[in-house]
């Protein structure tokens, strides 16, 4: 649909957060932790934080939770009774203050799960989550949206995207049917909009890479020291992937308790050395550059050659959270 | 930094070492680890307030051990780890070279694992005092409080397990997390799991710790877990008399001793 734009005043956007959590939605928002911003279950307006570039953890939480029960089982002596989650009620979500790239990385994921098998537990959250994204202002030395197909005011995966304009305002550009929705069942908050530059108020993200010549490039360096030097100081945690909005891997657990237990799908990483460890002892991926090579040519050339996109959103989480200050950007540009 | 430049690269250069492992620049205002295999990588070597890593992680890692003997940078909370590693038998004195640096940044040799727990006894664990205010109040919280306050503190806990990778002393081949066959506690990520998690690492530090905060500042939700080994080590102090690396008293909870107390033994 064609983008529209609307003015929100800044007082409106607490009546509009307000009125979102008098109709039952749950809201997840920014909040401040220390030094970071956590998307959080929010329901006090004053409890959101605007001081952050991205939050510390991905707003995929909402539709892949680090731990989600697939089903669970009762048996009895006549039978075992199983009850499917995919037929629970999943909550109505708001995603308030994603960042371009956190709305961006909705569209990979969701790919993701709607391959071959059209994962309905995912789907049936996603379906009841709403985007309210806001554009940056700031950017910082890990940010590389721009590189990735995004950008700091870039529309992708928003239903609404919110632009602080210099009187304190907001632009709203409403992109979806659902977005629509929202405007037209809150009409007294969005006014009509003028056409005020939007560009000017963006963070600018310089372009440091391009995609397709870097998928190009990794046709051919799966044997290559790059990966064994980058990755040297890898301490083979996950938090690289757990940060990540598109990292998908995860991991089937089962917990019984007596004759009654449930099966979960956990996340999981491919920089932990268990990561497709066979039964046999033998791992395809036995070293951190092995495994650090599988997270970039997945990004990079799988996910790309499969569906034309990236499997990553420039978002940097995982070069900021990495404890080891091991740089995606650093490896990219270095291929 | 220019001494200890020279000294690294004297060490490559004279093939006493085949690699040095070191604090370089990172990004932003951060450090990073660096593995110089050759000389004029050393020139890249820096030492200030920012470098807090603990190095000493690396000298069990599979895939540095492949680089050949190293030399380690051990600022005052490197030494102690590794004085805790050679106290388990994890590393050996000819098995490397450590370029200390004193609390004053300046460079020291140990000739042996001995020397550097001579030079510890002047460099005792403390734990300073916003910490121990803060742990004495949450002991003081009633038990359902003190439960409910760490519920929520881990709640943002994800399991990346970041703290158990930045740990010199968590160098199990293979975690008791990550065994299945019996499952010894909940691999997934949610209350129960986080917290039996947390419990079980503070708890097979107890009496190894040495204060180094590697955990904390590897969480990538800056979640306070290193009250857990710092409240550990006052138990430890407590119950035991002292804490900190010893080659001579081995470690405190696993050494058995004829003498030792049996009071708690009901």
């Amino acid at each position: 649909m064609q983008t529209e734009n609307y003015l929100i005043r800044k007082p409106s956007l607490e009546k509009l957060f307000n009125d979102l959590i008098g109709g039952g939605k749950t809201i997840y928002a920014p909040k401040a932790k220390g030094d970071l911003a956590l998307f959080s279950d929010v329901k006090t307006y004053s409890d959101i934080t605007e001081d952050y570039i991205v939050t510390a953890n991905s707003a995929k939480l909402v539709v892949f939770p680090r731990t989600e029960k697939l089903f669970s089982y009762h048996k009895s002596k006549e039978k075992t009774e199983i009850t499917d989650a995919a037929g629970s009620t999943f909550p109505d979500v708001v995603l308030w203050g994603t960042r371009p790239c956190d709305a961006a990385a909705f569209i990979p994921l969701t790919d993701t799960f709607n391959g071959d098998y059209k994962d309905i537990i995912f789907n049936n959250r996603r379906e009841r989550v709403f985007l309210i994204s806001f554009s940056c202002s700031r950017s910082d030395e890990y940010c590389f949206c721009t590189s990735v197909n995004s950008g700091p005011g870039n529309t992708s995966g928003s239903d609404i995207l919110f632009t602080k304009l210099s009187g304190g305002d907001y632009l709203a550009e409403v992109i979806t049917p659902k977005g629509q929705l929202l405007v037209s069942e809150n009409s007294d908050l969005f006014e009509t909009k003028s056409e005020e530059d939007k560009e000017q108020q963006l963070a600018v993200v310089a372009t440091r890479f391009n995609q397709v010549e870097i998928q190009a490039k990794l046709q051919n360096l799966f044997e290559n020291p790059v990966w064994d030097d980058k990755s040297r100081a890898c301490l083979g945690c996950g938090s690289c992937a757990y940060v990540c909005p598109v990292c998908s891997c995860f991991d089937i657990q089962d917990e019984a308790h007596g004759n009654k237990g449930t099966r979960l799908r956990c996340w999981d990483s491919c920089g932990f050395g268990l990561f497709t460890l066979h039964t046999s002892g033998h791992n395809p991926r036995e070293t951190q550059g092995a495994r650090w090579r599988q997270r970039i040519l997945h990004k990079f050339l799988y996910v790309p050659n499969k569906s034309k996109i990236a499997g990553c959103v420039g978002c940097g989480r995982c070069s900021r959270s990495c404890p080891a200050d091991i740089n995606i950007l650093d490896t990219l540009t270095s291929l | 930094m220019s001494e200890l430049i020279k000294k690294a690269a004297a060490l490559l250069e004279s093939k006493s070492v085949q690699v040095v492992i070191g604090y370089g620049k990172g990004t932003g205002n951060r450090t990073r680890t660096i593995f110089a295999t050759q000389v004029t990588e050393c020139e890249n070597l820096i030492f200030d307030s920012r470098c807090v890593q603990n190095l000493a992680v690396y000298l069990t890692k599979l895939e540095i051990k492949k680089l050949g003997k190293p030399a380690i940078v051990a600022p005052v909370p490197v030494l102690r780890s590794i004085l805790q590693l050679a106290v388990e038998n994890q590393i050996t004195e000819s098995d490397l070279v450590i370029l200390g640096i004193t609390s004053e940044s300046e460079l020291i040799d140990f000739e042996s694992f001995a020397a550097i727990e001579t030079f510890l006894t002047t460099h005792k664990i403390e734990i300073e005092e916003k910490y121990t205010k803060t742990i004495d109040a949450i002991k003081a919280m009633p038990v359902a409080e003190r439960f409910a306050y760490w519920v929520k503190e881990l709640e943002s806990c994800f399991k990346c397990y970041a703290c158990r990778g930045a740990c010199p002393l968590c160098y199990c081949t293979r975690c008791t997390v990550d065994d299945n066959q019996p499952q010894w506690i909940s691999v997934a990520s949610h209350p129960l799991g986080n917290l039996e998690w947390h419990i079980m690492r503070a708890m097979h530090l107890a009496g190894r710790c040495t204060d180094c905060e590697a955990c904390y500042n590897a969480c990538p939700m800056g979640i306070p877990i290193h009250l857990l080994t710092k409240s550990m080590l006052q138990d430890v102090a407590d119950n035991f008399g002292s804490y900190g690396p010893s080659l001579d008293k081995q470690n405190t909870l696993s050494s058995f001793k004829p003498d030792d107390k049996e009071s708690f033994i009901r």
